[in-house]
């Protein structure tokens, strides 16, 4: 069946944007499907037919992206954002209210396709939840004000861009700035530093700065930069990650919408370092409403001369948008994800600093590492290594959510205790804090003077408040769906056994948990950690491992004394039948005593 | 002399290019395995074949062998591990040995076996996957696929056809057809393809032969897979490498 006129402009006018390569496959899909559309099976066999890809794969990229429906979605397509703090903020009430408002059922698309209300993982708004995606638009701070002026607006069938534009309004709240977020970049400066620098030079800067990646492994920027500026090939790459997908986790929002200048100036620099003109900026697709902002930086960047083939340093970025995966932060998937595959994490070696993006040597940072790094050229490595520890050096942006009366972004010195910062945030109560998102580590009252640094608790931002009256089982168990509903499936363990954690604390939650259960879980966790082929897998079980080791009592209250239990109620089965007879007496009744 | 490492305490020489699993295989000494074929470019997602490496648990088969590695696989820890991995892959799936004809020649059965699986362990998830029997020659019971992506491979390396690919992903991740229809009979698929032979369980089946060999007399009937799997192994120097 030929595409209606209005798809086939779209489609062509993704092929002229992206060309009909199929590594191009991704952003294509993402072009052709409109915000509240779906990807027909027409439309992927056109694009299949244009990018000579098999059909096949077409389907298995569109099936992989939380954000790609092949299946119809109501013309207003309403996601709530299901991080945990969110939770507590209260938003599963406001999806139940906004689904009776609008007659709608999760997961379903209601009112004769005017609307599909959903959940999707974390949306990046943990200081400003509940939040919810429409059309792809993030909106914050639900209450249930909000959520009836949403309703009235789907069921008026007011389109999305003509809702008030106070409903979108994303505040990024700053509560400490230090060295980065202090730092006024005037565009180009760190580029003059840089070319009065030979690469090498650049590079023994950054390694005297003593650098490390900001995403939590720490990796030595200068090693990596090195290594990518020794391999061999014809082109190199630098690509941003972006993908800030680490519930809980919000500061490159800040960083991408306030300081997109120091990202791409760090980009650039880690191109003049390595000999790479190109640049890849991969944002994910929660953050939708900052690409047109970076696109802007871009352009204004280009018309000043810093970016592109003609400028001093020859380097141009290219952004691409991600479609809802988390596996796509670890930086083997994003590459595949950048290559309009699938987010399959690959093996290793060999590395992305020789083999990357298209096989070629490649530079994988996240954003704030590439900040620090042109803050290191501006500020110099002397003053950047004073701040911090011995093998932390700098400052760490941490997105502080959950049980504080100021959440937002604090910038502290690598060091700064946990104590410290709940202090900042007005949160001494706590606890509980979960450091580094669910692939970090919770940790409880008696370790709050440990520090936020690569030898202590290492942390790609996240840094999530449990206040007294919180449920931690609670906490692990919204956890454990989470990477359940993230595993890309390539490996075993994960695939199988992430989801099986998620049933055993579900298990455990409805009250048929036994010490048979906490045992399973123990070996699920181990199976996770040794068999993993990828981070996601290997800290999948963190969440469950650190709340058994420090809250086995919010696990043990809702253990069955039992050995066993089956997770299967004969007595609940029997309803069905109790309701067709009309009869609710005990004989009626399975169970003790009869 | 050719260089070596240790598996077990015991020198394995390797050829440059070589994983460990592919050079243990060579030298007659057996690691678990399942989504590894000797005529394939290893790819290491069951894991099986999940080893000690400098103290780092690896799949060895995409991990190079290199010089005085210290690898360990035949260790309880690893067992442990892999009787697990295979449990995991009995409660994904729908995997009913008695009545499934590839039972004896299937390599999974046979890693349960060999290994000591008495269980599934873990609550099937009994997942609703329809037969597809729509091609005159052969049928795919996708019940009893293990997602070792041999076919996927087998298929665009070998018969040039892409016949498979995967979707979803997570435990949602199914094996798909290329076909408009999604079809088996609709695609380009052909019972002498490669893909035809490669699938270690009984998810692709020709049509009208599944009881030729009778059960007692099958693959793994004969021999257990740790001694079938070294005699499968290529010895002669120039491992496959497609």
């Amino acid at each position: 069946m030929p595409l209606n006129t209005k798809t086939d402009a779209r489609l062509q006018s993704a092929l002229r944007q992206w060309g009909a390569h199929d590594h191009r496959l991704l952003q294509v899909l993402r072009a052709v499907q409109t915000p509240a559309g779906y990807l027909s099976a027409e439309v992927l066999a056109a694009v299949a037919d244009s990018l000579s890809v098999p059909l096949a794969q077409v389907r298995g990229v569109a099936s992989f992206y939380s954000f790609l429906s092949t299946e119809p979605v109501g013309d207003f397509r309403v996601q709530f954002s299901d991080s945990i703090t969110d939770r507590m903020d209260g938003s599963a009430a406001l999806l139940d209210k906004l689904c009776r408002l609008l007659w709608a059922e999760p997961g379903h698309v209601a009112g004769d396709g005017l609307v599909s209300v959903a959940t999707t993982s974390c949306t990046g708004l943990c200081d400003q939840g509940p939040a919810m995606l429409v059309n792809g638009r993030a909106i914050g701070r639900l209450n249930h004000a909000r959520i009836e002026r949403i309703s009235e607006l789907i069921l008026a069938r007011i389109p999305v861009d003509r809702w008030p534009a106070e409903l979108f309004e994303i505040v990024d709240i700053v509560r400490r700035r230090d060295l980065l977020l202090k730092c006024e970049l005037e565009p180009g400066a760190a580029l003059t530093v840089a070319r009065r620098l030979s690469p090498a030079e650049l590079i023994g800067v950054i390694a005297r700065a003593g650098l490390r990646g900001r995403g939590g492994a720490g990796f030595p920027s200068a090693s990596k930069w090195a290594a990518c500026a020794a391999a061999p090939g014809p082109e190199r790459y630098i690509v941003c990650n972006a993908d800030e997908g680490e519930p809980g986790t919000f500061k490159d929002r800040l960083l991408l919408s306030q300081h997109a200048d120091l990202i791409v100036e760090g980009m650039t620099l880690a191109g003049y370092a390595v000999g790479a003109s190109h640049g890849l900026l991969y944002l994910r697709a929660e953050y939708l409403f900052l690409r047109d902002g970076l696109e802007q930086t871009l352009a204004r960047r280009r018309q000043a001369g810093l970016l592109g083939a003609t400028a001093a340093i020859p380097f141009d970025v290219e952004l691409h948008v991600g479609a809802g995966s988390y596996v796509c932060g670890e930086e083997t998937a994003l590459l595949e994800s950048l290559e309009g595959r699938r987010g399959i994490p690959r093996n290793r070696p060999p590395y992305p600093v020789t083999h990357g993006y298209r096989d070629r040597p490649t530079v994988v940072d996240n954003v704030e590492t590439f900040c620090a790094a042109a803050l290191v050229l501006l500020a110099g490595a002397e003053a950047f290594r004073k701040r911090g520890t011995a093998q932390s050096q700098g400052t760490k942006l941490l997105s502080v959510a959950g049980d504080s009366p100021a959440r937002g972004i604090y910038e502290f010195p690598f060091g700064v205790t946990v104590r410290q910062v709940l202090q900042a945030a007005g949160a001494e109560d706590a606890i509980a804090v979960q450091v580094g998102g669910p692939s970090g580590t919770c940790i409880s009252v008696d370790e709050f003077d440990r520090q936020i640094s690569f030898e202590d608790l290492p942390t790609g931002g996240a840094f999530t408040i449990f206040g007294p009256t919180r449920d931690i089982f609670e906490v692990a168990r919204s956890y454990a769906h989470f990477f359940a509903h993230e595993s890309c499936g390539f490996c075993t363990p994960c695939r199988v056994g992430t989801s099986l954690l998620a049933r055993v604390v579900d298990k455990i939650h409805a009250g048929y948990g036994t010490r048979h259960e906490l045992a399973e879980l123990e070996q699920l966790i181990a199976v996770l950690g040794k068999g993993s082929h990828c981070g996601l897998g290997h800290s999948a079980g963190n969440p469950i491992r650190d709340t058994l080791l420090r809250f086995m009592p919010a696990y043990e209250r809702r253990l069955a004394s039992a050995d066993f239990a089956p997770a299967f109620n004969l007595d609940a089965a029997l309803a069905p039948a109790r309701r067709m007879t009309g009869r609710d007496d005990p004989a009626a009744h399975l169970g003790e005593g009869s | 002399m050719s260089q070596t490492f240790l598996l077990d305490g015991v020198a394995v020489p390797f050829q440059a290019g070589q994983s460990v699993l592919q050079a243990a295989l060579a030298a007659d000494r057996y690691i678990p395995h399942l989504c590894y074929h000797p005529e394939f470019r290893p790819h290491g997602s069951c894991k099986l074949c999940t080893a000690t490496v400098q103290g780092r648990l690896v799949a060895s088969c995409t991990t190079p062998a290199a010089a005085d590695l210290v690898v360990h696989s035949d260790t309880e820890e690893l067992r442990a591990l892999r009787r697990t991995l295979v449990q995991m892959l009995f409660a994904e799936g729908n995997h009913f040995c008695p009545s499934c004809e590839k039972s004896g020649s299937c390599q999974l059965q046979a890693l349960g076996s060999d290994l000591g699986v008495t269980t599934a362990g873990f609550r099937h998830y009994f997942p609703d996957r329809p037969v597809d029997a729509s091609h005159p020659d052969a049928w795919i019971d996708f019940n009893r696929c293990v997602l070792c992506e041999l076919c996927v491979r087998a298929s665009a390396a070998v018969d040039g056809k892409d016949v498979f690919a995967f979707s979803g992903r997570g435990l949602s991740k199914r094996l798909i057809v290329n076909s408009p229809s999604g079809k088996l009979a609709d695609s380009l698929f052909a019972v002498s393809d490669k893909a035809m032979h490669v699938c270690p369980v009984g998810a692709i089946l020709p049509k009208r032969v599944g009881f030729a060999v009778p059960i007692g007399e099958r693959r793994y009937d004969q021999h257990p897979i740790s001694e079938q799997a070294l005699a499968d192994a290529p010895r002669a120097a120039g491992e496959p490498d497609v």
